[in-house]
């Protein structure tokens, strides 16, 4: 046998561990996001000081492409803008549909090694569930 | 390989030619070459739209799509054929009882059994024909084990009982349903009973007469005949008392601009041009089941079911939803793993070309009745072979490992 998943040990780690799975306290965005046919469900709470993420959390339950993906956007987006925020799921969005450049790649850190989903359809909204809900936070609805 | 398993295996093209081991015969099964080639041979030969044509072919093709009527009557042993309706599949039969009968029977107050464990298509359709009638749905619920306590039905039926949905095994625990005595118990109340027979029909020989069952819905597509042909069983003094469902052609004696007159039983039920392909393609797979036997493919079914349940147990943190008796587990057994979703699962066995399917099976109340968000199920069928479970049991010994947990009993694959 030599079938070869894509969970690998970052993956692994973020969904067994995820340092970002917590309530946050003074959250200013709080969101629910569902993925009804599959049964994923988070509720991401983001604290928004002076249009800067100051911190961020999620809880819920989901497949291991969910928790993993949120925590590892949450990574991410901490201490960056909202707009920023933005700017990199729009990237990553365009990843999952399979068209960015290494550069832009790059600029998602961890968050590439997701890349892979771009072949698997039936995970995709897996995959987005955390940055879809982060642009409805910001009334991205897209 | 036995013997067995080689000889079936050559019969349908797919599993000759797949890698894939398919293991989701639940959701529907491959097809042997001999339906493939009776379809072929209805549309090559003798396809004109049947009982509309007085030239030879239409006669031809009537008199071939009555005749797979009358095998699929003999093979569930209805007293009639034209108590056999043919549908797409199970769910459009479930949803003709649940309209047809529904509007003739339930009125406000009354009150339609469905059991826990139903398929959304047994459930929804009643639910629906409750809206519309004034009737209310009253859920019969399961034991952990997915089984049912007759005692529990005793209890729930009273005179305001008109119908019990159920099935005769469950889609999720394969569970098997003694529904002639749940018949019993509701036709004491003046009730009818409605069986789903989807997981049942095509893995072991069923006779509605023993069953006492009013109606039995199942799909052609889970037992190796083609999507699109399905069957309603309905007793012939039920179904004469029914308003049609569908309304249209071929399901008239007479229309004029003040009245119309509907055809008898089964065409009543038929509108429209039929599926007469299907239907034989439906005869032919019931003519290979039977010449297989089905003391052969229960029997093939059971050790292979038997084989995963005994692997399962033994390996930790693989949870059986359901029976802990292999034979509590009729073709169908689902399970849980602890800390790994069933996405993720289903995803692990897919890339080693393992098919199972992952989800709520169209059985959500049992899945929130059992406290499980969702599971992952793996189903037989007569073509599947101990080596395929053996494949499965060295996949699902691997997940944890593969999703990052440090278990004592490591298990890797070579």
């Amino acid at each position: 046998m030599t079938g070869n998943t894509f969970y690998n040990e970052i993956i692994n780690e973020h969904n067994l561990k995820p340092y970002h799975k917590r309530a946050v306290e003074g959250a200013n965005f709080t969101l629910e996001g569902v993925n009804p046919s599959c049964g994923d469900d988070i509720v991401l709470e983001l604290k928004v000081e002076d249009g800067i993420i100051v911190d961020g959390g999620f809880t819920g339950d989901g497949c291991a492409i969910s928790q993993a993906s949120a925590d590892i956007m949450l990574d991410l987006i901490i201490g960056k803008s909202q707009e920023e925020a933005i700017r990199l799921s729009d990237i990553f969005l365009r990843m999952i549909k399979g068209s960015i450049t290494d550069e832009e790649k790059e600029e998602l850190e961890e968050a590439g090694i997701l890349e892979s989903v771009s072949h698997m359809p039936a995970r995709v909204k897996c995959a987005v569930l955390g940055w879809r809900t982060m642009r409805e936070l910001f009334g991205r609805t897209d | 390989m036995t013997d067995f398993e080689r000889k079936i295996r050559a019969d349908f093209p797919l599993i000759e030619s797949s890698r894939c081991v398919y293991l989701d015969n639940g959701a529907t099964t491959q097809k042997p070459e001999c339906v493939l080639t009776e379809i072929n041979r209805y549309y090559e030969t003798m396809n004109a739209n049947p009982m509309r044509g007085l030239y030879e072919l239409s006669v031809e093709a009537t008199e071939a799509y009555e005749n797979a009527r009358t095998v699929t009557a003999n093979f569930i042993n209805a007293e009639d054929p034209r108590e056999i309706i043919f549908t797409r599949n199970a769910t459009e039969s479930l949803n003709l009882v649940a309209y047809s009968y529904g509007a003739h029977a339930l009125k406000p107050g009354d009150e339609v059994i469905v059991s826990v464990a139903e398929h959304h298509s047994n459930f929804l359709p009643w639910v629906e024909a409750s809206k519309r009638t004034g009737a209310k749905v009253v859920f019969f619920d399961c034991a952990p084990d997915g089984s049912f306590d007759l005692d529990e039905l005793k209890k729930l039926v009273n005179t305001h009982t008109k119908v019990l949905a159920v099935n005769a095994v469950s889609n999720v625990t394969g569970q098997k349903n003694d529904i002639a005595a749940m018949a019993d118990i509701i036709h004491e109340a003046g009730g009818v009973i409605v069986v789903d027979g989807s997981q049942s029909v095509p893995h072991e020989s069923t006779d509605v007469q023993v069953l006492k069952a009013d109606f039995l819905a199942f799909s052609g597509h889970k037992m190796y005949a083609p999507m699109g042909i399905g069957v309603l069983y309905g007793r012939k003094e039920l179904l004469d008392a029914m308003p049609p469902f569908l309304y249209g052609g071929e399901m008239i004696e007479t229309v004029s601009k003040e009245r119309v007159t509907y055809a008898e039983v089964p065409h009543k039920f038929e509108a429209g041009t039929v599926n007469a392909g299907g239907a034989l393609g439906l005869k032919a797979a019931v003519e290979y089941i039977t010449k297989v036997g089905f003391d052969k493919i229960t029997a093939k079914e059971r050790e292979l079911v038997k084989t995963a349940v005994e692997g399962m147990k033994e390996i930790p943190h693989v949870n059986i939803i359901g029976g802990e008796n292999p034979d509590d587990h009729h073709g169908i057994v689902s399970f849980i793993i602890d800390g790994v979703h069933p996405h993720d699962v289903s995803e692990i066995f897919a890339s080693e070309n393992i098919a199972l399917r992952a989800g709520h099976h169209c059985a959500e109340p049992l899945h929130r009745h059992l406290k499980v968000m969702s599971t992952t199920r793996m189903s037989v069928g007569m073509y599947n072979t101990c080596g395929e479970i053996e494949q499965f049991l060295d996949v699902l010994k691997s997940i944890r490992a593969r999703m990052g947990y440090k278990d004592d009993r490591q298990y890797f694959l070579q």
